[in-house]
């Protein structure tokens, strides 16, 4: 079994009209054993820039807390958050620093530029970063959220339809992945609020 | 003085609370030819006498490398940021010659009073820092990122063993989201942002001069006319675009030298 596919992961996230969803599994298991229903995967870094870390548990919540500590500082040095694009940035360069002995997670940053924008990105475990227009995906549930997610996504979502397509997309693929479910976390962002629902699915 | 028998040591601070080193530095700064930035509602500028010490010195290594770099509209994407600044870097180390207003980062340009050579080794420094920032974050970095750094590069040799302060100030303008700006970092490590300022030799007359001439709605033209006419004020001899030095910043976020036929437009229409 793939490092990678040890703790079982889903993520997604999606751009809509002036706003974003990203959302992820909750089930934190070892191989074929669940640990825990209730993992959070998707972190926030200020109103307008979440991330998901999907792949090994324990390189994702390191790698968390080492952008919270380059965030905080960068917060305080310059008096302003990070924008999407900058933070992705940053991971890439972090990630790509440890080239030869990396983290094993994949990223999964979603955010609101400046102009109220989405803005949406993965990157592989090395830093490769992926900048989509649609939706990015990532963890052990990848193949069936890509197939999901192109067969219903249209453009220029609004926050509500935004909310139902991806629980659509998220609940049917982690069906199919057997190290992936327990439900859905997911939050739709607009500039104005942050909606976080939690989505009760086939819990197995 | 008592003070001086606390001068063999820049870690030391003499009873007085001063670090005389720093000091003196100050000294070596206020010998320095004069040099003023103002900061106008759409840009900056900043300029500098750069008056040669003799007829013998061979002017066309003194020439500006201006017009080497006058991009007009250039696509500003990240891919060509790189390769542009890359060029920079070649091209002035290579042609390094005799300008005193050196370019930072394509939107921060630096002016200096005081000891030339030290200046060379902050440009250097600052240039790098910059570039780091842009390679973590791909992003330019904020003027006062930059000025920041380079004053705790400066601040490093007012408390290290072996060395001795940095017998330059410099004068710092940029222009970046927060709008223009103009910075002034001393030998000490001290930054100040200012709308209008001078130092060097003639200091106290062209501060004088400026806060006079000061208004906070100044257009970019109007500051490069205040920075003659503060310039011509203390001038020895015949000003003229071959003996002055002018950088400007406008609104399109690109720093440039003016070459001396510019400068010389400027001069015809201050007359």
């Amino acid at each position: 079994m793939s490092i990678f596919e040890y703790n079982g992961s889903a993520l997604i996230a999606m751009v809509g009209k002036n706003c974003f969803a990203i959302a992820s599994d909750r089930r934190l298991g070892v191989q074929l054993q669940t640990i825990a229903t209730d993992f959070q995967r998707i972190y926030k870094f200020h109103d307008r820039l979440f991330m998901g870390l999907s792949g090994l548990a324990t390189d994702a919540q390191t790698l968390y807390q080492r952008l919270v500590f380059r965030h905080k500082l960068y917060q305080l040095r310059e008096e302003r958050d990070m924008k999407p694009e900058t933070f992705a940035s940053l991971v890439s360069a972090l990630l790509y620093e440890k080239r030869f002995g990396p983290y094993f997670c994949q990223p999964v940053i979603a955010g609101l530029s400046d102009e109220n924008k989405p803005f949406i990105c993965t990157m592989d475990s090395i830093g490769a970063k992926e900048l989509a227009k649609d939706f990015v995906v990532a963890g052990t549930a990848s193949e069936s959220l890509y197939g999901a997610c192109e067969a219903v996504f249209k453009p220029d979502m609004e926050p509500e339809e935004l909310f139902e397509t991806v629980s659509q997309a998220l609940l049917s693929s982690v069906d199919r992945d057997c190290l992936s479910g327990w439900g859905g976390h997911i939050y739709v962002v607009t500039p104005t609020e942050i909606k976080e629902r939690i989505l009760k699915g086939r819990m197995d | 003085m008592g003070d001086s028998q606390y001068s063999f040591s820049l870690t030391t601070f003499s009873p007085s609370g001063k670090l005389v080193q720093i000091e003196h530095a100050l000294t070596a700064v206020g010998s320095g030819q004069t040099s003023l930035g103002i900061k106008a509602a759409n840009g900056v500028v900043i300029a500098t006498e750069k008056k040669l010490p003799s007829i013998l010195v061979d002017e066309t290594s003194v020439r500006d490398i201006s017009s080497l770099f006058f991009h007009k509209s250039q696509p500003f994407s990240c891919l060509l940021f790189r390769c542009h600044f890359l060029i920079l870097f070649f091209f002035l180390n290579y042609l390094w010659q005799v300008q005193k207003i050196q370019i930072l980062t394509p939107n921060i340009g630096v002016v200096y009073s005081g000891m030339g050579p030290d200046f060379r080794v902050l440009v250097r420094k600052s240039r790098k820092q910059a570039e780091q920032y842009h390679r973590l974050y791909k992003e330019p970095i904020p003027v006062t990122q930059l000025v920041r750094e380079t004053a705790a590069v400066m601040q490093e040799f007012t408390q290290s063993g072996g060395v001795r302060p940095f017998g330059v100030s410099l004068l710092v303008a940029g222009y970046d989201d927060k709008g223009p700006q103009l910075y002034q970092v001393d030998p000490s490590g001290s930054y100040f942002s200012w709308k209008a300022s001078a130092m060097g030799k003639n200091v106290s007359n062209a501060k004088t001069f400026l806060e006079k001439r000061y208004t906070d709605d100044m257009e970019l033209d109007d500051a490069v006319h205040t920075a003659i006419l503060t310039l011509k004020e203390g001038f020895e001899g015949q000003i003229s675009g071959k003996n002055i030095e002018i950088g400007i910043i406008g609104a399109d976020k690109k720093f440039r030298v003016l070459t001396s036929a510019e400068i010389d437009d400027y001069l015809a229409e201050v007359e």
